[in-house]
Order: structure tokens, then sequence, then C-alpha cells
């Protein structure tokens, strides 16, 4: 098939891509539609990954990790997504959301303590930032850490929480409200060990797609964890887990853009070898029509994501860059998975096919990392609106 | 232990593969990807590597430019260094030739152990590695399953028609081996950044030593006459069970030697 991405990558970039592309088919694939029936994690899919150093990608090679970027990272999700979005989703959680902020903002120790492990994919980090009263407006958090003697005690529930209960979580970063100042509320994040008393990873939710990854609720009561679990300043939490989501919108906007072109490879396939009417349904304009529209999607939402990498790696703002990528990939990979469903027909709406699947998993792609609303008012802000 | 392990690339084995009536030659135009066999025989050299303090790997092509990109391949997945044999006047080379030039790239090495792939997925004249052997004057065991060194003896399951003989010999030796040898491993993306920096050696006809009229298709011994298409698939044969089916079926398979 044509792969080519409007853009000419350089050869290691090129590489990577060609070798999770052989991993995702030959590995991933076979087993996703069993996962997805058993609402299983892929724990040897996951190892195999870590084998690879797919969770170690953009980190430096003293915390052993692959000493690449942001957007080979990214390039790796768009190529996992087009056959498995849950496998993309436990991969970008895991780095993007579990193991950037101790990178970012940890002390010397703290990234010495836990991104090893991290980037090795030994253990996975959980992002504990949506409560139950606090989804868009994050900044509502109501979980509270008091400073009781050189403890920070932590009191709260977090919901959605993605990878927060596997066998291999280790980590759980959080907002907390350390402070009231002037009626404001003062945030900050903690590093709160998986396995603390008082952390109690609840039921995993029962979703309509991504069943493969890994969602909870967690509730922290009177948890203790040392002073010095504190990351980051002290009243930066808020403005440093936006930070993390500004760069995350890129990375799900890569794992949209593989979805959405997931479903066009699977649609061209499939529609010059399914025939009604004695010819293959790909020789009606009604079908290649709708194959060539999504792939232009896929296309342009690519090229979106790319430039947002491309300006965040030059240290350039990119803030409106990456709230765009998001926003088309998310639609570019809904819209897709309704079209592929359509073309598949009746197949289409049987679980095991990758498009069905796709057409469940897709929607979460405009509510999660920031819903499709507020990558607009995102937008809208930097417009000066 | 020094092992070179032999690399081809060759169209992929997932596209149309098709010989130019024009040239009688596979057509290489297409997408082309190291063949698979040769992957895993990288990954048993890697296992050996490990297994063996102080060995070396080197993964050893012959082929247009392009083809340092399977030696990429081979140094991503962990081989130390590579050699490729590139030159106009090897292009067309048939496996006498072919192997008369890797002869030449690798006896002045010294390697102790050669591994290859039993057959290309293209040529598929499975000859190279035999004749590689009697142009270096070493042991050689071919179509082996399992591969195993020991001080200097190395051994292995070599499978026939029928199942597989024991088969051993010491070092050195050339030694190719089937797809059920191993399952190569993927790279990590540090092992592709790392390829970058590895050394490639490049050797045309004067660095081996060889002369224009050796080699090339124009001096091959083999000619190739002509090329037809394989025949389109004929309906296959439908046994009706009349009470003998089982029989049939396992006299079929038995005939065709997969049971
Ligand atoms: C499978 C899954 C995994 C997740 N993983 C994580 C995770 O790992 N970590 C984490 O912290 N969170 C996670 N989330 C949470 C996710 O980020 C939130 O669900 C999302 O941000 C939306 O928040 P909400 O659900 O509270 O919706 P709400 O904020 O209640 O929004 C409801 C609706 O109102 C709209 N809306 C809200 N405010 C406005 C406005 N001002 N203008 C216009 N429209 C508005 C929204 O766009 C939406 O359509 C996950 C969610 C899911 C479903």
């Amino acid at each position: 098939m044509n792969s080519d991405t409007g853009v000419d990558l350089p050869t290691e970039y090129l590489q990577l891509q060609a070798m999770v592309r052989s991993f995702a088919q030959q590995v991933v694939a076979p087993v996703s539609a069993k996962h997805d029936e058993e609402h299983s994690f892929p724990y040897e899919v996951v190892a195999q990954m870590a084998e690879m150093g797919l969770f170690g990608i953009p980190f430096p090679e003293e915390y052993d990790g692959m000493g690449g970027d942001y957007f080979a990272h990214c390039l790796v999700l768009e190529e996992l997504a087009k056959v498995d979005q849950s496998v993309a989703i436990t991969l970008e959680a895991g780095v993007s959301l579990g193991a950037m902020p101790v990178f970012h903002f940890g002390s010397d120790e703290q990234k010495q303590q836990w991104l090893p492990r991290l980037a090795r994919g030994e253990a996975l980090g959980a992002f504990g930032l949506t409560e139950p009263g606090a989804g868009s407006d994050a900044g509502s958090t109501r979980t509270r850490a008091r400073l009781i003697a050189d403890d920070w005690v932590i009191d709260g529930s977090k919901q959605f929480i993605t990878n927060s209960g596997t066998d291999i979580t280790e980590l759980i970063t959080v907002t907390a409200v350390t402070a009231e100042i002037d009626g404001r509320k003062e945030i900050t994040n903690f590093l709160v060990p998986r396995h603390t008393d008082g952390v109690t990873v609840e039921k995993a939710y029962n979703k309509v797609g991504w069943n493969a990854s890994d969602t909870h609720p967690i509730t922290f009561a009177d948890v203790h964890i040392p002073e010095q679990n504190m990351l980051g300043e002290r009243g930066r939490g808020f403005a440093n887990f936006l930070r993390i989501l500004d760069e995350g919108r890129i990375a799900i906007a890569a794992l949209s853009v593989g979805a959405a072109q997931g479903c066009v490879d699977a649609s061209v396939e499939y529609s010059k070898q399914r025939e009604s009417f004695g010819q293959p349904i790909s020789h009606y304009q009604g079908v290649s029509f709708k194959i060539a529209r999504m792939e232009a999607r896929a296309h342009t939402a690519r090229l979106a994501y790319y430039r947002a990498a491309e300006l965040m790696l030059a240290g350039r703002s990119f803030k409106k860059e990456a709230a765009v990528a998001k926003l088309v990939a998310g639609e570019a990979a809904m819209d897709n998975a309704r079209d592929a469903t359509q073309i598949f027909g009746g197949y289409g709406f049987m679980n095991e096919y990758v498009v069905a699947r796709h057409y469940r998993d897709s929607k979460i792609l405009e509510i999660g990392e920031g819903t499709t609303e507020v990558q607009l008012m995102l937008i809208a802000r930097e417009l000066g609106l | 232990m020094k092992i070179a392990v032999l690399v081809k690339e060759v169209p992929d084995t997932w596209g149309d593969r098709r010989l130019d009536p024009s040239t009688k030659r596979v057509d290489r135009s297409s997408d082309v990807v190291v063949d698979e066999v040769d992957e895993k025989a990288v990954e048993i050299a890697l296992q050996l590597q490990a297994a063996n303090a102080g060995s070396t790997v080197t993964v050893v092509t012959m082929g247009p430019k392009r083809a340092l990109d399977s030696l990429r391949k081979g140094l991503a997945m962990g081989a130390d260094s590579a050699i490729h044999l590139v030159d106009d006047g090897l292009a067309g080379s048939d496996a006498v030739q072919t192997s008369a030039a890797l002869a030449a790239a690798l006896a002045p090495r010294g390697f102790d152990l050669v591994i290859a792939g039993n057959e290309s997925t293209d040529g598929r004249t499975a000859a190279v590695p035999a004749m590689l052997a009697e142009r270096l004057g070493v042991a050689q065991l071919t179509a082996l399953r399992t591969l195993h060194v020991s001080g200097s003896t190395v051994s292995g399951e070599r499978v026939t028609d029928d199942g597989y003989v024991d088969v051993e010999t010491s070092l050195p030796a050339v030694v190719s081996v089937n797809e059920q040898i191993a399952e190569a491993r993927y790279p990590s993306f540090k092992g592709i950044m790392g390829a970058k920096k590895k050394p490639v050696e490049v050797l045309g006809l004067g660095d081996l030593g060889l002369a224009a009229g050796d080699t090339g298709a124009a001096n091959s011994w083999s000619v190739v006459h002509d090329v037809t298409a394989r025949p389109a698939r004929t309906g296959g044969t439908i046994v009706t069970d009349d009470g003998t089916a089982a029989t049939q079926l396992a006299d079929y398979l038995a005939a065709a030697k997969l049971i």
C-alpha cells in the first residue's frame, strides 16, 4: 500500500515506522480481537513493546531511554493505532502522561527513582487529573493534600484514569489542592506510589471501546506520602499538567491519525474484494469517493500533527497547532470509522473486524485529553477571542 | 568467534513478485525487504554471540547501493559491522559468480562461522551457501533448523524430506538455516539510531581482486532462455465422502510429504 505521508522523513524515522508497522501487523493484530472481546490487558504485547524500547523513545539514555524525540514516539503511536487503539493508548498514556511529568518536572532523585523503570516499560505510570466534578474544567479539583509533619496526606478521588490498575502500574501522578489563596485554589502535583496504604483502585469501567486499555476510578483516603514526593514547584501543578496535556494532544492526534488511516487501509482492501451487482464495490463512486475523502482527512490531520510536533521540538509555541491537530485528527478518526463501517456493510458491525473496533474506539478521541469543545476553546483563545 | 551472516534484499514477499520478461531476471523495481530467513540468520548469530563472549557478528551483502538498508537492518538488530559488495560489474551475477565474490570478501577476513539462509525467496537456487563453502575450502552444514556451537564444534538438525538428521562438523564452517531456526527480534529505536554509527566496509570488484570478466550478467555461466508466468490456480480435487474420505485425504497429504 502507498504509505507516503506527504513529508520526507529521515531514514531512522522511516525504519522505526517500518519496524512498528510490521510489529503491529504480525504481533498486535492477531490478538486484538481477543483482548477486545475479553476486556483483557495485553500484557504479552506490552512486554514485547517494552523490549523494543517503545516506552523509552523520547527519554535520554541516562534514564534508560532510547534518546529519540517526541515525534518518533508519535510515529509509533500512529502505526500501532492503525490496528489497535487500546495498545496505542496504553503506550501513549504510559509515556506522554505517565512518565513525562516526572521527566519534565521531577528532581534528579525523582527521575533516578522512577524514570528508568518507566522508560524500560517494566512499570507504568498513570496520570490522575480528572475527577468526578472536574473534567474539562480540570482546575476545579477537589482532591486535597495537606502537609502533616513530614508527610503529604492526600484525600479525594480521581476518575477515568488510564493504566491505573494493571499489574505493572507503580506510579500515579495527581493534582491536588494544597491551599486556597483569596478563594483561588493552589494546585500542586504529587507522585503517589500505586501501592500506598489508602490508595484504592476501584473496579474497571465497562467502556464502549478501548476495551483492552485499563481504566479505573481511584480513591485516596488518608494517603501518606513523603514530603519529597511533591512533583515540581508547589502551586505550579495545574500549569504543569496543562503543559503535559499540550504535548499529549500531539500524541493523541498521532494516535487518531493512525485510527483514521487504519480505516482507509482496511476499506481500500475490502472494497476491491467485495463484489455486489457483479463488480467490486470499489468500482462505484459512492464507495470510492467515500474512501478518497477518508484519505484526505487522514492526510491533512497527519500534516497537522507533524507541524505541531515540529514547532514543539523547535522550542516554539505550539499550543494552537496542537489543539488544531487534536481537533481535526479526532474528528477524522470518528468520521473515517463511521464511513469504513458503512463500506464493510454487515461485517462492519461484527466486533472482530478492525473497522468495528475503530467505530467503537474512535468516539473517545473526540472526548479524552480535552474534548472537541475544549480544543475549540483553546484555538479561539489563541485567536484572541 | 568471528561470525559472518549473509543477508539479501528481495522483493517484498507480501507484494506482487514477478520476473521481468525482457531481462528474464527478478523484477526488483518494487519494494524490497531483507529476506525473512536472513533476518532469522542474523538472530541466531546474535544469540550465538551472546552465548560466546568476545564474539563478533558481521552482516554481509552483495547488492546495489540501496541494499545498504538491509545491512542497516542487521546492524540495528545488533550486528557489529557490515560488508557491502557493490559494483556495477556484479549486477546480474548468477549463483556461481555470487559465491566467488562472497568468497573473495570473506576469505581474507578469516571468519570462523558463516551463516546464511538456506534459500532466498526470489532466486531460490539454494546453492550459494554450498558453493561458498567449497570456495572457502571449509565444511558445510545446510538446511539446519537448529544450530549450536560448543568449543570448535558446530552442530544442528538438518531438515530432510522425511524428518531430520543430526549433523556436526568443526569450525571454520559455512552453515545455512531455514525459517524454523529462530524468531527474529525487532530492533530497538536505540539500535536503529546506533546502526548509523557502525562501520560498513564497501568493496568493489578491484577490492575483491576480481576482474570485470569474472562476474556480472554478461559473464554468467547460466542463461535463462525463457520465463513464463505461473499458470492460474486450477480448481482443487474434491473428495466426496463415500466412507473412504479420511484415507484419501491422508494419502493425498502423504503424497505431498505433508505428513
Ligand atoms: C477511556 C478514558 C480514559 C481517560 N483517561 C484519563 C487519564 O488517564 N487521566 C485523566 O486525568 N483523565 C482521563 N480521562 C478523562 C477525560 O480527559 C475527560 O473525560 C475529558 O476531559 C472530559 O471531561 P468530563 O468527562 O468531565 O466531561 P465534561 O467536562 O463534564 O464535559 C461534558 C460536555 O460538556 C462540554 N463542555 C464542558 N465545558 C464546556 C465549555 N466551557 N464550553 C463548551 N462545552 C463545554 C464538553 O466538551 C463535553 O461535551 C479519560 C476518559 C476516558 C473516557
